[in-house]
């Protein structure tokens, strides 16, 4: 029996098993850093977003379409091919983070531009009638309340960041995608190593799916 | 307390104020009426700065706070303001939307803060309803204690926006009640109002607008037993039946 999930092919994968680990294990990293980098660029842009000024405006607009409208791998590219040139040098694994926390950000800043943009401008208002400077109302009112509003969505960028981080295994990145494909390469025991893979990454996506769907169903309630 | 030079604003093509000059005293209660659309709400909304004026000078305690860099946030703080839409902190408890701006703006240590808070909400008759969210509440109780988190910064001054206008008629007289009791003390008011009893009760001066300028003001007894403007009687007798 010899086809492409032959039984040995798998004993040589469990054999191997710590090289899918460390996989899994900087997946794990780049993922949970970027999603934190992602987080603070969207929340930034995004606030950035919801001001009167013209400047900052902009500033958001530029950001969001740029990154949004150009392929992930094309940054991820620009950062670990073109930095080099400009003198600095990167870790892969902070390409990674980087690249997917830019990348995620964008569309965080959308969502949390939206989310600012649903909660009535009466709040804004009745915290500045109180004295709050714009960036402390966002902090204690406009952003609390907005919160509920963008977990959902938020959660859904979280699925998509993790799956993204294995545009890494393009450049060398020590990802889990990374070491499937070169420990395939080397031995052409595709079959388990990228259904091994799938798996994992569906361990760590299909739950947080799960929770945003949960977390949907019960702001519809609380509304 | 108030001085509002010259106040013109422009929503686009909208004049929406076209030149308002008034003045409100320490102490003073001015009552604002007008139709709809005569730029009532824009005024009174001047006087905090929630509407920046496209012309004219908005002085305040003294600050003109019109002015480039005037330090409007400080000057907010003694200025409270009360809204149509009440606009209570939907994510805070009743007592918690009495705290937070004196606790995070003013530096007041949270147990005196939640002490005089429940002393406020006693005086609006809610300190049961301390623990409860706004959205538990009637509009008037949530009107009420939109009140009281205005009172609770101490402020010098009361703004008023329509604060009846989004109740049911059963609980417009509960607000009008605690509003009548805060004008026996002393505090500076303005408010925008349609409620006639109010203004004859407890206006030390009626102001009447209509189309962005102050068309005629006085004490409640010469402005609606004398009012001297063709508009202005024309829109008492619709509003008095």
């Amino acid at each position: 029996m010899n086809g492409p999930f032959a039984w040995f092919k798998w004993q040589a994968l469990f054999h191997d098993w710590r090289i899918f680990a460390e996989g899994f294990g900087n997946t794990l990293l780049v993922a949970v850093l970027g999603l934190l980098l992602a987080l603070a660029l969207g929340v930034f842009f995004g606030v950035l977003g919801t001001t009167h000024q013209k400047s900052f405006r902009g500033l958001n607009r530029v950001y969001v379409e740029f990154i949004q409208n150009t392929p992930l791998v094309i940054q991820v590219f620009f950062l670990y091919n073109g930095f080099p040139h400009l003198g600095i040098m990167l870790p892969v694994l902070s390409v990674g983070i980087l690249g997917v926390g830019i990348y995620h950000g964008a569309y965080i800043a959308e969502v949390v531009r939206a989310g600012i943009q649903s909660i009535h401008r009466g709040q804004m208002e009745a915290a500045l009638s109180q004295g709050f400077s714009f960036w402390a109302a966002m902090r204690y009112v406009i952003l609390p309340q907005a919160g509920r509003v963008v977990l959902p969505p938020l959660t859904n960028q979280a699925v998509s960041l993790i799956k993204n981080t294995s545009v890494l295994a393009m450049i060398a990145g020590g990802d889990l995608m990374y070491h499937a494909d070169s420990w395939s390469a080397d031995n052409i025991y595709y079959g388990p190593a990228y259904v091994t893979v799938g798996l994992l990454y569906l361990a760590l996506c299909f739950p947080l799916a799960q929770l945003a769907r949960h977390l949907e169903r019960k702001s519809e309630v609380s509304v | 307390m108030i001085q509002l030079d010259g106040v013109h604003k422009h929503f686009g093509a909208l004049h929406v104020l076209k030149g308002i000059d008034v003045t409100v005293k320490s102490g003073e209660k001015v009552v604002v009426i007008g139709p709809s659309g005569s730029g009532k709400s824009t005024l009174i909304r001047c006087m905090n700065l929630l509407e920046k004026p496209s012309a004219g000078k908005v002085m305040v305690d003294g600050v003109e706070i019109t002015a480039h860099k005037a330090p409007v946030a400080k000057v907010r703080q003694s200025v409270a303001m009360v809204f149509q839409q009440f606009n209570l902190y939907p994510h805070k408890t009743v007592l918690e939307n009495l705290t937070l701006a004196p606790v995070l703006i003013k530096g007041v240590p949270k147990a005196e803060a939640e002490q005089s808070g429940l002393a406020i909400l006693d005086r609006v008759g809610l300190k049961v309803k301390a623990n409860a969210y706004p959205s538990q509440l009637s509009g008037g109780q949530q009107q009420r204690v939109a009140i009281a988190r205005a009172l609770a910064m101490r402020p010098k001054i009361m703004l008023f926006d329509e604060p009846t206008s989004a109740l049911d008629p059963e609980m417009i007289q509960e607000v009008l009640d605690v509003m009548v009791d805060l004008a026996h003390e002393g505090i500076t008011m303005v408010v925008v109002t349609h409620e006639m009893g109010f203004a004859r009760q407890v206006a030390d001066r009626v102001v009447f607008m209509d189309e962005g300028e102050i068309l005629e003001q006085g004490t409640p007894e010469h402005f609606f037993s004398n009012p001297t403007h063709e508009r202005t009687k024309l829109f008492l007798s619709r509003i008095l039946r």
